[in-house]
Parts: structure tokens; sequence; C-alpha cells
């Protein structure tokens, strides 16, 4: 446990703001089904429920068939959520899959996987997305998983096999070979666990892909209407015409929702980078030595240039000290 | 080989697949599109119905060699068949209508945020930790909208509130007709500014970000260092020592992040009601019109290929090393 709050303060600051983000909306999609105040696909008769403005009643107001609008949200981050998860997952054991064996096994085994993962690299993934679920009969949750996670792992295998590729070529790797280790254990004990802040900031990534891609399919109608999704919620705002009738409080917040959970991804995707890469980090993560601000990116201060400019509160302290009567010491040390 | 024959063949192969994706798609997936089609569009023709068979592989069109032959030469042909939803119109007469809007609206849009952001994004790594980093989470919320929500934040505020902006379509139909002249040129000048600010506003910060990363790295290497020593000014030692450097990554950044941009710039165009592949698509996706969304995809790809290409040309000519490997062969 003190482990973990040992890496939770070693975090940068930006992948903190985000985890925390992050976390709401897991809490959001854990307990949020189970609290919502009404049915999201009830349809109230009452006309004055029709597009009703935010109340105590309806947080976020009423769509044009009298939903409640909080409760579609709720229910929506949750199938959200769940789908960019399993995508996550699925996507990224794929692309460590195809990375390392690409890097590890070399020769025409690395050509092709190579040129397989660049070409669907190209190929742009959305308009496929599209071609794959229009003909499909039934377009529902588990046809979303499938087809993204068949279009999402190049990123990650070509970044991944980038890194094996290097690892490789270590000395450890070396001596575990000359030690008879077989390939699967090398893979699995000496390679894996020196990649995983990568494949972590390729998990996220690929996260934040099938969220921004399966909201966008929804979006334009292909994925299962009667369900409530993020992006289900803004088809139907826009296919009813929220916008035109000044209903905000329908078509924002599922927008928004969307937007904060990539902002949290972004954050703590940074963060990882940063984690890895010291020069990224914000000026503010700066380091004081001797009253001085010293950036990561500075040269390591010379000891006589940071002691010949010490603040004037450190002075004044110092005057006091024992060591302050070797100062006036003159050269070669000897106490008059 | 030298190195852009070898982009080259390495586009014609990605073409090869996605063409080949297309062919397959139809045919392995559950289902009768054929009889799908024909019950919800009762007006088309027998020829019609011939014509499907043969193009989604479905009754007795002949051999599977034999039909992805045919559908090669018909693809290179540029003839995609008749469309079902707009029957009799060819499905090539429909995307030259929607092409050239998409073309320069998604085109120039993308070039300026590029450029833009790519210079911000110096500005940034060269004042790390100053102004431009206390907007970096700003920037990254920028980043996460996705485009057609944006688009439809700005509509609301910008058209439908303060009237600042057209509300839809490509060009004001009531009063112009289109043409070359300047009331037509004027008019979709003036209905494209908002699809296109949306575009930069929620693609920019991407650029941005990446560049000022890139750029931060750079800085720190030994020739910047030397270049300072040497007292050149700070103007040249960004601009000709790191930026140069720091903007090939930037590049093939942008070849790779594009099909990403455009795709989102599509689904964007359906909120304007912009006349372009985007709404094209949407309306192909909505009526199941199979063979316009065949015919959408292949042209999206090999766009995307194509800007990919010209991307590697321009890495050519900015990168020394990579003639300088071409010349030493």
């Amino acid at each position: 446990m003190s482990d973990l709050a040992n890496y939770w303060r070693r975090l940068p600051n930006k992948a903190r703001i985000g985890a925390i983000m992050l976390g709401l909306f897991i809490l959001a999609a854990i307990i949020g089904p189970q609290v919502t105040p009404y049915d999201p696909s009830y349809q109230n008769p009452s006309q004055a429920l029709s597009l009703a403005t935010p109340s105590g009643a309806h947080l976020l107001g009423t769509t044009q068939s009298g939903q409640d609008v909080f409760s579609q949200l709720l229910v929506g981050i949750r199938l959200t959520l769940e789908l960019a998860v399993i995508v996550g997952v699925i996507a990224t054991v794929v692309s460590v899959l195809v990375g390392v064996t690409s890097a590890f096994l070399g020769g025409v085994w690395d050509e092709v996987l190579s040129l397989f993962t660049n070409v669907f690299l190209v190929i742009p993934s959305l308009p496929l997305l599209i071609l794959l679920l229009g003909y499909l009969p039934q377009k529902g949750q588990l046809a979303t998983i499938v087809v993204l996670s068949g279009l999402g792992w190049p990123w990650g295998a070509r970044v991944i096999r980038a890194q094996t590729l290097m690892i490789r070529n270590r000395d450890f790797v070396a001596a575990s070979r000359e030690a008879g280790e077989k390939s699967w254990r090398i893979i699995l004990f000496d390679i894996i666990p020196n990649e995983v802040s990568l494949i972590a900031a390729s998990f996220v990534n690929t996260v934040l892909y099938a969220i921004s891609a399966s909201v966008a399919l929804a979006f334009i109608g292909l994925a299962d209407l009667n369900s409530w999704s993020l992006g289900t919620m803004l088809y139907w705002a826009q296919s009813q015409q929220a916008l035109q009738l000044g209903a905000w409080w329908w078509f924002l917040p599922p927008g928004i929702a969307v937007a904060l959970i990539g902002t949290a991804l972004v954050l703590l995707n940074t963060g990882i980078d940063e984690f890895g890469n010291p020069r990224l980090r914000d000026a503010r993560t700066a380091t004081k030595i001797a009253g001085r601000r010293i950036q990561p990116t500075d040269p390591t201060p010379v000891l006589a240039d940071l002691s010949a400019r010490p603040s004037r509160l450190a002075a004044f302290a110092h005057s006091f000290s024992r060591s302050s009567l070797l100062d006036e010491t003159p050269a070669g040390g000897e106490i008059r | 080989m030298p190195f852009i024959l070898r982009r080259i063949a390495f586009y014609a192969v990605a073409a090869w697949v996605a063409l080949t994706l297309n062919f397959f798609i139809p045919r392995a997936m559950p289902g009768n599109a054929v009889q799908g089609i024909m019950a919800k569009f009762p007006d088309l023709q027998p020829s019609a119905y011939k014509a499907l068979e043969a193009m989604l592989g479905v009754g007795h069109p002949g051999s599977l060699i034999s039909q992805y032959g045919n559908y090669l030469d018909d693809v290179v042909h540029l003839n995609f068949g008749t469309d079902v939803a707009n029957y009799p119109a060819s499905v090539s007469s429909l995307l030259a209508q929607t092409i050239p809007w998409t073309l320069v609206l998604v085109g120039t849009a993308t070039v300026i945020a590029f450029a833009l952001g790519t210079l911000l994004g110096i500005l940034a790594g060269w004042r790390h930790g100053g102004w431009a980093d206390r907007w970096l989470p700003g920037l990254m919320f920028l980043q996460a909208i996705p485009y057609f929500f944006l688009a439809l934040v700005l509509l609301e505020l910008l058209a439908v509130k303060l009237h600042i902006f057209p509300l839809a379509q490509g060009y004001n139909g009531q009063d112009v007709v289109p043409g070359w002249h300047w009331d037509f040129i004027g008019s979709a000048i003036d209905h494209s500014l908002l699809p296109a600010i949306t575009i930069v506003l929620t693609s920019i910060a991407g650029w941005m970000l990446q560049m000022r990363n890139v750029m931060i790295t750079t800085l720190g290497e030994d020739y910047v260092v030397a270049a300072q020593a040497k007292g050149l000014s700070n103007r040249r030692v960004v601009y000709t020592y790191a930026a140069r450097n720091a903007l090939l990554p930037q590049l093939q950044g942008f070849g790779l992040a594009l099909g990403f941009v455009v795709s989102g710039a599509l689904v964007m165009e359906i909120v304007f009601s912009y006349p372009g592949v985007g709404l094209l698509l949407l309306n192909a996706v909505t009526s199941t019109d199979y063979p316009l969304m065949q015919a959408i995809f292949l042209v999206i790809t090999f766009a995307v290929l194509l800007a990919n290409l010209a991307v590697d040309l321009v890495i050519v000519l900015f990168d020394p090393r990579v003639r300088a490997r071409e010349a030493a062969r």
C-alpha cells in the first residue's frame, strides 16, 4: 500500500489530475446506472415535461419526448467507457503480440508484419469502420467492439516494435540467451516488463481512439440506437433538432462528458510521457537547490556557483550558525 | 531503391489492400444485401438488380477471380455503378459533385491548422515553461472535443444566436446560382468560414502539442547548444537549427494523423449540412446505399494515400540526409 502511495507522489501533477478526473467518470460508470432517478428510455407523456429546462426534479432537463437527460448521461457514460476499455484491452494485447513478435523474430516475419502494420496505419480507419458496420445486419455493442479492436492495434504495434528492437540488443537479453533461457521466457520476463510504461501509454491512446470513434459512429447512426451511450445521445439530440429548439441542456452534457474523458486521458498520457522524459516536464517541477530554481533541462549547477548567491534570508540565518565563523578564514585555513 | 520509389511501392500495396478489402467486405458479411436494397427501393429496374448482384457478389455472378478482375477493371475506369438511393444517377457523378467542396474546405483548413499549430508549437517549445504552457490543459480539452460537437456548439453560438455566420449549406441556394462569378464564390467562402474555423480549432492543439514536445527534446541537443555558444541570434537558432530538425517527426506524424483528421472533418460536415463527401456518406449510411458507401471509402483512402505521398516528397525536400543517402547509392 505504501508503495502505491509512493508511486502516486512521484507522478507529475498532470497525470494526477487526469487520474482523478478519470476516476470520477469511472465511478459514475460503476454506480451511475444504479442511482439514475428515472428510466432513461421512459417517455413522460406530460406536455410540461417536453423540453423542460434543468430543475430540481430533472437535473439536466428533459428531451423532446420527456426523457430525463441526466439518467441518459449516467447510463451513457457506463456504456461508452465499457466499450472503450474492452476495445483498449483487446487492441493493446494484439499490438503487443504483433509488435514483440515482429521485432523478436526479425527477418521476413518482421518485414511482413511491419508492412501489414504500416498499411493499416495509413488506411483511414473511420471510413473503413463505416463500411464494415454498414454491412452488418446487427449494429450492437459487440459488433462495434469487434470492429474497433480489429482496426485499433497498428499504432501501438509500431511503437512497441521499435522499443523491442532496442531492448533486444541490450546486454541483459544477451545474458539471458547465453544462460539458455527459452524465447518465450525472455519475451515475458525480460522484454515486456521493460515496456510497461509504453504499453500503458498505448492502452490509454487506444481507449481515447475507441471513445472518439464509437461516438462518431453512433452520431452517424451506426450503433444500436435503442441503447444509451454518449454517442447515441448526441445522435438523438441532433436528429430531433435539439439545436434548432434551443435545448442546450440536451446536446451539451454528452459532448462535454466526451471532451472531459478525453482530456483526462490526454493528461494521463502526457503525465506518463513526462515520467519517462524529464525534459518535457513543466517548469513548475523545477527543484529548488540552495534557494535557486533549477529546471530539469538545466546543466547541473556548480556548487560554488550556488553558494556564491545565497538568498538574503539564508545569508541572515547563516550568520548565526557556527560554520559562519569559517567564512572569514584566510587562505590556508589557519585560525587567527 | 530510391526513397521515393520505395514509398510509392508501399502506397501501391496499401491501395491494393484497400481495394481488396472493399471487394471482400460485402462478400464476407452475413445476409443478402441486394434483397435488402430491392425491398427498400421498389422502383429499381431489373438491370440495376443484376448490376448490384455482380457488385456485391450475390447470386451467381461467376467465379471469385473473374469477379475480382471485373471489379478492378471498373475501379480503374472510375465506374462505381449506379446509385440506388438517387436512381438512376451514377455513383461517379455524385462523387464528382461533392469532392471539390470537401477537398477545398478540409484541405485548406487542415493545412492552415498544421502550419499554425507547428508555428505555435515552436514558440511554446522555445519558451518552455512560459505563457504557452499555462494553456496546455485548455489545449488538451480542445483536442479531446469531437469535431462535430464543437461544430454544434459554434453553430449554436455564432450562427443561431449571434447571426455572424450563415446556418448551413455550402452557399446561399436562394439568391445565388453556382458558377464562376463573385456572387457565388463570395457566398461559398462565407458559408465555409465556420466549418473551417471548427477544423482549425479542434486540430491545431494536436499539432501544437506534438511540435512542442519534439522541439523541447531537440533544443536539448548538442548542436543547438553549440549554435548558441557561437553567438548566433535566437531567431536563427530556433528556426534554422532546432525547428528544421523538429519538423521531420512532425511531418511524419502529419501523414499518419491525416486519415483521422479527414474522417473527423467529414463527420463535422454533417452538422453544417455542407454539400461535401461527409454529408454524402451520411446519406449513404442512412439509406443503406452500399455502392455509394464503397466508392466513398475508396475515394477517401486514395486521397489520404496521395496526401501521404506528398508529405514524403516534402520530407525529401526538407531533409538533406535523405537526399545524401540517395546520392551515395
